[in-house]
């Protein structure tokens, strides 16, 4: 059995290798295999899956590349993960790429979906909207229609019919994948010692970049590893950290959130992972049944809308209880607005339910963490004197 | 000499007396309606302007107002650095869009408006999310104060480049299944599809009439400058006026003026007076900065520099390229204006359009007035900025400000910027 050593070494490596080895070898291994890229937060990877194509997740270029290109592409006050993801392309790191999908999160992401259709006429840059509109006979339509022309798309760029059988198929695995990574959650959340962060960042944003059915035996592996894994416990505050959906932070940024003393118990780092609530139902249509499960059992995220105000907030609420976390650290990307203008209404709904809260920016380049690790250890210290004393 | 200076005096005040003099009229009116609702008892929406279903929502007897407008109002009047100050302090990041903050200032100081009355909280937020994602967070954080009902329209974004049957269906369904209703609930007015094509045939008659003043920029000299003076045409028909009698009325007092200068051979009006000799034509992208609105035109006509086209001027509707409100279609029409606004066309299209401007207008180049708030604008405009010098052969520039906040207008940098442009297009000529 493998240890969690060497299964997070290989996330590792996965993770830093910017010119995606595994993906170009996947394609490589047989002729008319194609790669179709995606940015966060969400997309329906069982549509690529189900037409033969590898889904890939781009994520942007961390603290890892030179973003020299890109910059001339940005203006400064614009957040780092278009200029990285335009760095990726422009240095031909992602030049074996088929198609790009670009989810309906920000404005930021949507006109990067016209950079890539002008700066890679040749590949398909398709913009993914999804409704905003629950109702299954007003946003429901227009999402299953959105879904039939995607399905469509993709059988055109792979060449192969995307049979209700076929896509059947991959949302058993993709629901076997959140099901591995709803456990990891709870593994983490009910002995965070033996699932550090930065452990459970890298296997999930393996799954970004693997097939997922290689993912699935990883993560199994893993879960399996650690649960019997002795390791320490120590005195750590629990935390969930929150608006770090899209720009991802460097790898640095949790490690020292976990050396500050705090140990993560729920996160919102590829939401794409855990996005469904609920299984999507693997019999009936397909096309409906993937519709039905983002329309009603979507996880909720600063960047949909909440229609009803007494429920705006509640999620992080949610996820405080759920985790057993004591308090919650707000983490954005620089000039995100999605995240940036969420954070009060947030802030109020913790403030109502008495959960304390620190907050602070950070770019998936940030070189400085000491600043960041003082301020989660002072608030991890305030948490255990706080608890103690109550 | 001396009788065409005092034709041209003539001519401006008369400009002043009656369009300019209409449109105020108009405004002050809404204002006070507003500040009157709560004991007129009229109900009061709150919406914006990409996107805005005005003819609808006066179907209902209400009464609207447009965050956005007070935002920017409050930037020319020097109000929306303190109010932006007071968001900041109260926990808004000082990253986030500057219309929102200034709203929000305003709010937590009483919401009194740009006339200075206060301005009533709403009975419905009306969310029309066309064009940018930033107005689903404002009107969230609105609700989150007022606690009031919020009906939402979703307008899909021209990700592939074009309006398709899907996404006219969805805002169609949302017009009848969810804003109608709730807009019938909260008004106690009945729907009555005849008045709105009533209003929609109106609208037709003055986007008629704006679409001909805006085309008028095609004449050497231009008759108008299509972004500076372009903001204060667009003001009836992008806000709470489109379809109303009084903006059919705006646009042919504003029509017969601008026949009047053509005529006469004149370039557009400035704060200074009529414009001396035109000699640059520029397209320009991007919103103006509002709180040094004055300054940043006299950079321009000073230097002989006029707007022929410009994008902003679109964000409310673009009616240019024959789209038309349709009383025979009404809700479909409806559908198709919120889709074919500026904010929601892609990146390829916006492109597309700037380069037709540049060919169109016979200008000399694009100016890019990039917004530090906006990412729905900004976001990618460098691009767009290379594509379209690409595609037309002619220089293009960049200057960064923002729309209401005064800490990022430097007067001394986006000056030194306009005067190489100029230089630059000097040189372009001297080489042709
Ligand atoms: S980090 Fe925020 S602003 Fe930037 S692309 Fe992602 S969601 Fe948009
Ligand atoms: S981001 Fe731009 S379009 Fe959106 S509210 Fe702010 S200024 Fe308006």
């Amino acid at each position: 059995m493998a240890t969690t050593d060497q299964i997070i070494q290989r996330c590792q490596s996965l993770f830093e290798d910017l010119h995606f080895t595994a993906a170009r070898e996947w394609k490589a291994a047989e002729p008319d295999r194609k790669v179709v890229g995606f940015m966060p937060i969400y997309v329906p990877r069982e549509l690529i899956h189900a037409a033969g194509m590898l889904p890939l997740g781009i994520f942007g270029g961390g603290d890892q590349i030179e973003v020299i290109q890109g910059d001339a592409y940005y203006q400064s006050y614009i957040c780092r993960i278009p200029r990285s993801t335009i760095e990726l392309f422009l240095t031909k790191r992602l030049d074996f790429v088929d198609g790009m999908l670009f989810p309906s999160i920000c404005d930021v992401i949507r006109n990067l979906t016209g950079m890539l259709q002008l700066i890679r006429p040749d590949m398909y840059a398709h913009y993914y909207d999804m409704p905003q509109n629950y109702d299954d006979r007003v946003g429901g339509e227009f999402y299953v229609n959105e879904l039939q022309e995607l399905r469509h798309d993709f059988e055109n760029l792979s060449g192969n019919e995307i049979t209700d059988a076929a896509l059947r198929v991959s949302i058993v695995l993709f629901n076997r994948n959140r099901e591995l990574i709803k456990e990891l959650y709870i593994l983490r959340a009910a002995e965070p010692w033996k699932v550090p962060a930065t452990e459970a960042y890298l296997l999930s944003r393996a799954g970004m970049l693997l097939p997922v059915e290689d993912h699935n035996v990883l993560v199994e592996s893993y879960i399996k590893a650690a649960r019997s894994a002795d390791r320490p416990r120590r005195d750590n505050c629990k935390i969930v950290l929150s608006g770090m959906f899209c720009e991802q932070p460097p790898l640095n940024l949790i490690k020292s959130l976990e050396l500050a003393g705090c140990y993560v118990v729920d996160d919102d780092f590829m939401l794409i992972n855990r996005w469904m609530q609920e299984p999507v139902s693997e019999t009936g249509d397909p096309i409906e049944a993937l519709a039905r499960a983002f329309l009603h059992h979507s996880t909720k995220t600063s960047a949909t809308y909440e229609p009803i105000e007494a429920d705006k907030g509640q999620y992080l609420v949610e996820a405080v209880r759920k985790s057993g976390a004591e308090g919650v650290i707000f983490a954005a990307p620089s000039f995100c607005d999605p995240a940036l203008l969420e954070r009060p209404m947030l802030q109020d709904a913790l403030n109502a339910a008495g959960i304390p809260y620190i907050a602070f920016k950070y770019a998936e380049n940030s070189g400085q963490m000491q600043p960041i690790r003082e301020q989660a250890g002072t608030f991890a210290d305030s948490i255990k004197l706080w608890g103690e004393n109550a | 000499m001396t009788t065409v200076a005092t034709k041209k005096i003539d001519l401006r005040e008369a400009q002043k007396d009656q369009s300019m003099e209409k449109q105020k009229e108009m405004i002050a009116g809404n204002f006070t309606r507003l500040a009157r609702a709560p004991q007129t008892g009229e109900k009061v929406s709150y919406t914006f302007v990409p996107g805005n279903i005005n003819e609808l929502v006066m179907c209902f007897d209400m009464v609207g107002n447009f965050p956005e407008i007070n935002a920017l109002q409050m930037g020319m009047r020097k109000k929306s650095g303190n109010f932006i100050f007071d968001a900041e302090r109260a926990g808004h990041s000082e990253d986030v869009c500057t219309y929102v903050k200034t709203d929000l200032g305003m709010v937590y100081n009483g919401n009194i408006g740009p006339t200075g009355e206060r301005l009533p909280e709403p009975d419905i937020l009306l969310l029309s999310y066309t064009g940018c994602f930033t107005f689903l967070k404002w009107f969230e954080l609105l609700r989150h104060q007022y606690k009031c009902p919020t009906v939402m329209l979703h307008v899909p974004y021209q990700g592939g480049g074009k309006i398709t049957e899907n996404m006219r269906k969805y805002v169609v369904k949302q017009l009848k299944e969810e804003v109608i209703p709730t807009l019938e609930r909260i008004s106690g007015v009945k729907f009555d599809i005849d008045r709105l094509r009533e209003y929609l045939r109106e609208s037709a008659r003055a986007e008629d009439d704006l679409v001909w003043v805006l085309q008028t920029a095609r004449h050497k000299p231009s008759p108008i400058d299509a972004y500076f003076g372009g903001v204060y045409y667009v003001g009836p028909i992008f806000s709470a006026f489109r379809g109303t009698r009084d903006a059919t009325e705006y646009y042919r007092l504003l029509r017969a003026e601008i026949q009047a200068r053509i005529d006469a051979g004149l370039g557009p009006v400035t704060p200074e007076g009529n414009m001396g000799e035109e000699k640059y034509r520029l397209v320009v992208e991007g919103p103006p900065n509002y709180t040094n609105l004055r300054e940043f035109w006299k950079m321009f006509y000073d230097d002989g520099a006029v707007v022929v086209a410009s994008s902003y001027t679109k964000v409310g509707g673009v009616y240019d390229f024959g789209f038309r409100h349709d009383p025979e279609h009404p809700l479909e029409s409806l559908a198709d204006y919120c889709l074919g606004c500026y904010t929601n066309m892609n990146l390829p299209q916006r492109v597309d359009m700037l380069v037709n401007y540049i060919n169109d207008y016979e200008a000399d180049g694009l100016l890019i007035n990039s917004i530090k708030s906006c990412n729905s604008f900004s976001a990618g405009q460098l691009l767009m900025m290379r594509e379209v010098e690409k595609r037309t052969g002619k220089p293009a520039a960049f200057v960064e400000t923002d729309l209401v906040d005064p800490r990022y207008f430097s007067a001394a940098n986006v000056k030194n910027r306009l005067e190489s442009y100029f230089q630059m297009v000097d040189q372009k000529r001297r080489a042709a």
